[in-house]
């Protein structure tokens, strides 16, 4: 059942009929595996990895390490949530180290995330301190080499 | 100016060129050839394998290592065979490091055989494997395996080859090019035989952690077999390391000394960093192995059910990379299919007869592709196919 997720998380076009030409798993047991997934959340959402430097389209995404007061008997949870909730923001983590959160933005101009930053994220209730890292280019993400793959040296016939 | 008129090496002479160079040769002029023909992973070497190699040439890696190999990796080895094959080599004088089963089996032949001993090759086999019988002055004795038994080593066709100059019986497990992985009760069998004749048991097991159906049963691991049994391994194909030539041979300490002398007077060591690699390998790359293996797997199941509703049947190849199909509803010879195969659809497939006789009527399939290149090389075999009937 594992390799159902393996080939979907690498694939998430992949119909049931080729997991189950992959995995050996009969067509309908994979259908119900998904569809039992789909409804209790182990599946949240189907996604393309897309390279959009590539495709040239212009995207500003800053990591924020966020420095926060924790309220009292609710930890970082109540203002973790409330930070979730912009659209600006793509990712939220509690993360050990010297700041609490550690929090993706996006938007199409450095201007917009850095606007973003100073007057709605570090306005946060609780909020004491923020870092900002402007991304500058991305090798890898999400598991994906985003470089040029390694040319394939092997001769056309070996024994 | 003319060479000196004595004849050359009347054994070296004697033996074929590879059947595969032709093919070679054609595939060379074309582009866009799909080759199922590379008997080597697509996967480069893990990352970390070959950072610690980059770092190793640098902190001076560059030297000879003691005969045996790095003490270090015959340690790793003999503990990496115990824990997974339940077989156990001293790594002092029962293992000794080599450059990949290449090396190690033309060490076994020299050590083991005198002119005219025979050797038990069952076919269809490795292509190296009777020339290198040969090259070490034995004769091979090919015996042919049942396609519809799924090429299991069958003990009773092989006793039926034995004579008082059988010396050994040299064959791999899971097997290039048909891809079997022998069961512990062949291999059992095949073992009794050996004590009953009285010879050795050659298992080249260089695909063992590409086993896809139960447990890889090592040859000196079954009832009686490890006093005779020499035992090939190495990181070609599990860790995707073909270029590096890394391998070893474990065999008890009589035999192992013989190997031993060879090797240190002929290749003296495997290369240095590539045994510092293999160190790496067997310390870390684990769970790339069993990503290959699980990606391998995948590829398997959907090429060999692919094959089969084209009409070219093959055994369940329960190893290593590769299917071995019957095209005998082409009517086509091996030869002529993979020819026509190239010409006319760019797909690159390996014709059975290099494998031995008993190929003939099939091909062999490296499922060692990118799935989506998998895919359309089925395609285009159907198209072959359908185009021809």
């Amino acid at each position: 059942m594992h390799e159902i997720l393996t080939v979907l998380e690498s694939d998430a076009r992949a119909t049931p009929e080729r997991i189950a030409a992959l995995t050996g798993i009969a067509e309908d047991e994979v259908r119900a595996a998904i569809a039992g997934w789909e409804a209790d959340g182990v599946i949240r959402r189907y996604k393309t990895v897309v390279d959009w430097d590539r495709f040239g389209d212009e995207r500003v995404r800053a990591f924020v390490d966020v420095t926060v007061a924790p309220e009292r008997g609710r930890g970082f949870d109540d203002v973790a949530e409330r930070i979730a909730k912009f659209r600006e923001i793509r990712a939220v983590y509690l993360v050990s180290g010297a700041q609490d959160l550690r929090v993706e933005v996006e938007g199409s101009s450095m201007k917009e995330v850095a606007d973003f930053v100073a007057q709605k994220l570090s306005g946060v209730d609780r909020v004491t301190a923020t870092s900002t890292h402007f991304l500058l280019r991305r090798y890898k993400d999400d598991g994906q080499l985003l470089t040029d793959p390694e040319p394939d040296q092997r001769l056309s016939y070996t024994p | 100016m003319t060479p000196p008129q004595k004849p050359l090496s009347r054994v070296v002479e004697a033996c074929p060129p590879s059947g595969i160079r032709r093919f070679f040769d054609l595939a060379q002029t074309m582009s866009g050839v799909i080759s199922l023909g590379v008997g080597e992973p697509d996967f480069p070497t893990p990352w970390g394998v070959r950072e610690t190699a980059i770092h190793a040439l640098t902190r001076g890696a560059t030297t000879y290592t003691s005969n045996s190999g790095l003490l270090e990796l015959r340690e790793l080895v003999c503990a990496d065979l115990a824990g997974r094959c339940g077989v156990t080599y001293r790594p002092a004088d029962e293992c000794l490091v080599t450059s990949g089963v290449s090396e190690g089996l033309d060490l076994a032949l020299r050590a083991l055989l005198n002119p005219g001993d025979e050797v038990i090759v069952p076919e269809p086999c490795y292509v190296a494997y009777q020339p290198c019988v040969a090259f070490a002055g034995g004769t091979p004795v090919p015996v042919a395996m049942d396609p519809a038994q799924g090429y299991r080593l069958d003990a009773e066709r092989i006793a039926a080859a034995v004579t008082p100059r059988t010396k050994a019986v040299l064959f791999g497990s899971p097997s290039n090019p048909t891809g079997a992985a022998q069961s512990a009760a062949d291999l059992t069998a095949l073992a009794a035989l050996a004590a009953r004749e009285d010879f050795w048991l050659v298992s080249d097991e260089i695909y063992d952690r590409l086993t896809y159906v139960g447990h890889h049963t090592s040859t000196a691991a079954v009832d009686g077999a490890w006093d005779r049994t020499v035992l090939l391994g190495g990181f070609s194909k599990s860790y995707a390391m073909t270029g590096w030539r890394v391998g070893y041979v474990c065999a008890p300490e009589p035999l192992a000394a013989l190997m031993h002398r060879i090797h240190q007077y002929t290749m003296l060591c495997a290369p240095h960093v590539s045994q510092v690699a293999a160190v790496e390998a067997l310390r870390s790359a684990e769970p790339d192995v069993a990503e290959m293996v699980a990606d391998y797997d995948r590829r398997r199941r959907l090429f060999v059910k692919g094959l089969d509703e084209l009409g070219l049947t093959c055994p369940e190849p329960g190893g290593a990379f590769y299917a071995f199909p019957s095209i005998r509803a082409s009517g086509l010879s091996s030869q002529d299919f993979a020819e026509a195969l190239l010409n006319s659809q760019k797909v690159a497939v390996v014709p059975g007869d290099v494998f031995g006789p008993s190929g003939e009527g099939h091909v062999r399939c490296s499922y060692a592709t990118a799935l989506p290149l998998l895919e359309e090389a089925l395609e285009r075999i159907g198209r072959f196919l359908t185009t021809r009937a």
